[in-house]
């Protein structure tokens, strides 16, 4: 849940992960969720560990990875700032605000801090639509978001 | 007198609108006063404008405050909130809130009242009746009990929920799952996320009472990687129950045997789509299986498989500890029992309303829900999610029921009601819905992976005032194409949302208020 603090790559440590999961059924979620909370992101090197010990093509845990848009390809920034852009959250302003916060940020939604600091990105609704609009920010959900709320997520993201 | 209580909400909503801080406060207030009373974390009662609402227990009854800041504290103990004593925040009997008291809370009976991780608390609430019910009256009474209720799928679709256990009932196999579907992805709904973090023993209870009914031993509930919290607090409800003989082998003593696990989603919208869900829970890309066969006969691992939503699921221990025939006197026609209708977006009084079927759209909308949360006039609803149909004013007359819905074109769904004020523009929600399903198609079909982009770009022109009535005709004629030629409702029910804010705000695109609308 924390985007602080995540492991450097390391291939024995992502086989360690493999490993005790293997045995699961439908073992390729579990696994790829736990590799990400470890580093982070999905490391590229870490699809053709999961295919060898899963006995499946590279291709087709490749087509996983990318199925799916929680799964990240790269590292995203220390802080990670989650808006809902859903409709509950639509009908109570998120896309003005949407806009202040990428305006504040200076980033695109989808996009990380050339300086690593922070990530900015959309998501589909968080369950707390009786208290739109809502956001995450490293995990902590925020309902009731408005421009002030959006000023001390910035802030947060920025220390 | 005892050591008071006070209970301070522990959900999701509650903690977005910052009852942690209220709790710790509220500790060091107490422990700077040297005043003894224990901090109860409580799931919540659904009643989310009125988030973080503190109950303090009294003689009379619980007594509540609500919303509360960290900065109310000092002047709530001064006002004497641990008698239960009057203050401006304070809103009187818990159960006596208007909102609270109109409800008919079966499913969600427990939320709010105990502590989501106290056994003791489920069993002192009508806990484990249900299941101790289904051991006495046997696998085959407990499906007809079921069937009798008239439970309807909660997850959308409606589907009969004794007829889908008998099938897997009456197919034999090494192997059978019992599949929750927590992928609650539709705007506006969180009744499966209160369950699971306000009465998770309900659910494991009702997995339980299915494994047993229709000879499944291994239960997997799949739930969205959006809710963090809730799959926190049911893997700790899993543990405790396990290590209470409630799961595992010889469940209750009755000789059967039945556990479960969490899984985690992805971020797939689609992933909430049953067969999606399978393949996922295999752990390969959601894409949507073609039926037959149904999941009933070859569905996780090729196995016979029960796939509920929560809801449903959740519903089952108090129709086995009642008896269907309680159940199925709540509702209207084919309607049966209650259903958990969340009231969210720009309205007064959002929050979880659990009630009979019947109740009207407007009765909702205006009367429990207060209006709009902006004061404005209520321009339309979205109701049932992203794939739902949004609904004029003049349609408030709709009892909520399946087929009054769905005569109007519209979807009950999971419950949700997403309301907007007049500032909305509905060609622009319009466009959304053609957004969000090419965001999520899982690709099978080419009218909804292609179709609803090309939707989506055909609102684009009319919205710039291209040649607007022949970009409106593409715009009909895709949607019909989208209808007839997915395999899902992903694409098959996009339309709706598309066609409903065409056919009912036509001025929102630019085309004149009479423009025929052929195809609805
Ligand atoms: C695109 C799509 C998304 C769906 N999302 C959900 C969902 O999030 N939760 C759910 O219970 N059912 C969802 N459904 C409905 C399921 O396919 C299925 O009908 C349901 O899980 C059956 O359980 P029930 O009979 O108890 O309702 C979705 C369907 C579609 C087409
Ligand atoms: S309608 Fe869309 S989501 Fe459904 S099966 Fe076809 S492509 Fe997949
Ligand atoms: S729509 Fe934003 S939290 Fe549900």
């Amino acid at each position: 849940m924390h985007q602080a603090g995540y492991e450097p790559w390391s291939a024995e440590r992502a086989s360690q992960i493999i490993e005790t999961h293997r045995d699961m059924a439908g073992a390729a979620m579990p696994i790829l969720h736990a590799i990400q909370e470890a580093f982070g992101f999905v490391p590229e090197p870490v699809v053709p560990m999961i295919a060898e010990s899963l006995n499946l093509s590279r291709a087709e845990v490749h087509g996983v990875v990318t199925f799916y848009h929680d799964f990240r390809r790269e590292p995203p920034g220390r802080h990670v700032i989650k808006l809902c852009a859903a409709e509950a959250c639509q009908s109570m302003g998120s896309d003005a605000l949407s806009d202040y916060a990428q305006e504040r940020l200076g980033l695109e939604m989808g996009e990380t801090s050339a300086d690593g600091r922070v990530t900015l990105e959309p998501i589909f609704c968080l369950g707390l639509c009786a208290c739109a609009p809502a956001a995450m920010i490293d995990g902590r959900l925020v309902g009731r978001l408005d421009r002030e709320t959006i000023d001390e997520l910035v802030a947060e993201a920025n220390r | 007198m005892s050591t008071a209580r006070i209970f301070v909400p522990n959900d999701a909503t509650a903690l977005a609108c910052g009852a942690d801080r209220v709790a710790r406060t509220l500790a060091e207030a107490l422990a700077a006063r040297g005043t003894e009373a224990r901090i109860v974390r409580n799931g919540s009662r659904g009643l989310f404008w009125l988030e973080p609402l503190v109950e303090v227990e009294t003689p009379a009854g619980r007594v509540s405050y609500g919303p509360v800041k960290p900065s109310d504290i000092p002047a709530l103990l001064d006002a004497g909130m641990l008698e239960g004593k009057d203050h401006p925040l304070c809103l009187g009997l818990v159960e006596e809130i208007p909102y609270l008291k109109k409800q008919t809370r079966l499913t969600f009976a427990r939320c709010g009242i105990i502590d989501p991780l106290s056994l003791d608390d489920y069993k002192a609430h009508g806990g484990y009746k249900g299941l101790a019910k289904a051991v006495e009256i046997g696998p085959s009474a407990t499906v007809e009990e079921v069937f009798q209720s008239g439970l309807r799928g909660r997850g959308g679709a409606g589907f009969p929920t004794g007829i889908k256990w008998r099938t897997v009932a009456a197919t034999s196999a090494d192997q059978k799952y019992i599949v929750c579907n927590a992928d609650e992805g539709d705007s506006g709904t969180f009744a499966d996320r209160l369950i699971m973090e306000a009465d998770p023993f309900c659910l494991i209870e009702g997995m339980t009472i299915a494994g047993l009914a229709v000879g499944a031993t291994k239960g997997y509930v799949y739930c969205r990687s959006e809710y963090p919290l809730s799959l926190a607090v049911m893997d700790k409800a899993i543990a405790i129950a396990r290590k209470a003989g409630l799961l595992g082998d010889n469940v209750l003593g009755s000789g059967l045997s039945f556990d479960m696990e969490m899984r985690m989603g992805a971020g797939a919208y689609v992933c909430g789509e049953e067969t999606a869900l399978l393949e996922s829970l295999e752990g390969k890309r959601g894409v949507v299986r073609a039926k037959p066969p149904l999941p009933a006969i070859k569905g996780l691992f090729q196995k016979p498989t029960v796939i509920n939503n929560l809801i449903s699921l959740a519903t089952v221990p108090v129709i086995l500890e009642k008896g269907g025939a309680f159940y199925r006197d709540f509702g209207m026609g084919r309607s049966r029992g209650t259903m958990p209708i969340q009231l969210a977006g720009n309205i007064k009084h959002g929050g979880l309303f659990e009630t009979a079927f019947g109740i009207s759209l407007g009765e909702l909308v205006n009367d429990i829900g207060g209006g709009t949360a902006s004061g404005r006039p209520v321009k339309a609803v979205q109701a049932g999610g992203p794939l739902g149909a949004y609904l004029p004013v003049h349609q408030f007359d709709t009892p909520f029921d399946y087929e009054a819905f769905a005569a109007k074109d519209a979807l009950i769904g999971h419950g949700g009601i997403v309301v907007f004020d007049d500032t909305v523009d509905m060609a622009h929600m319009a466009r959304f819905a053609m957004e969000f399903c090419a965001h999520e198609s899982c690709g099978k079909c080419t009218p909804c992976r292609i179709g609803s982009t090309r939707g989506k770009e055909t609102l684009d022109k009319i919205m710039a005032g291209e040649r607007r009535e022949a970009n409106l005709a593409i715009l009909t004629d895709l949607c019909h194409t989208m209808k007839l030629g997915s395999l899902c409702a992903l694409g098959g029910f996009t339309p709706y949302p598309v066609m409903s804010a065409l056919t009912h705000f036509p001025e929102d695109f630019g085309a004149s208020p009479k423009l025929p609308m052929a195809a609805e």
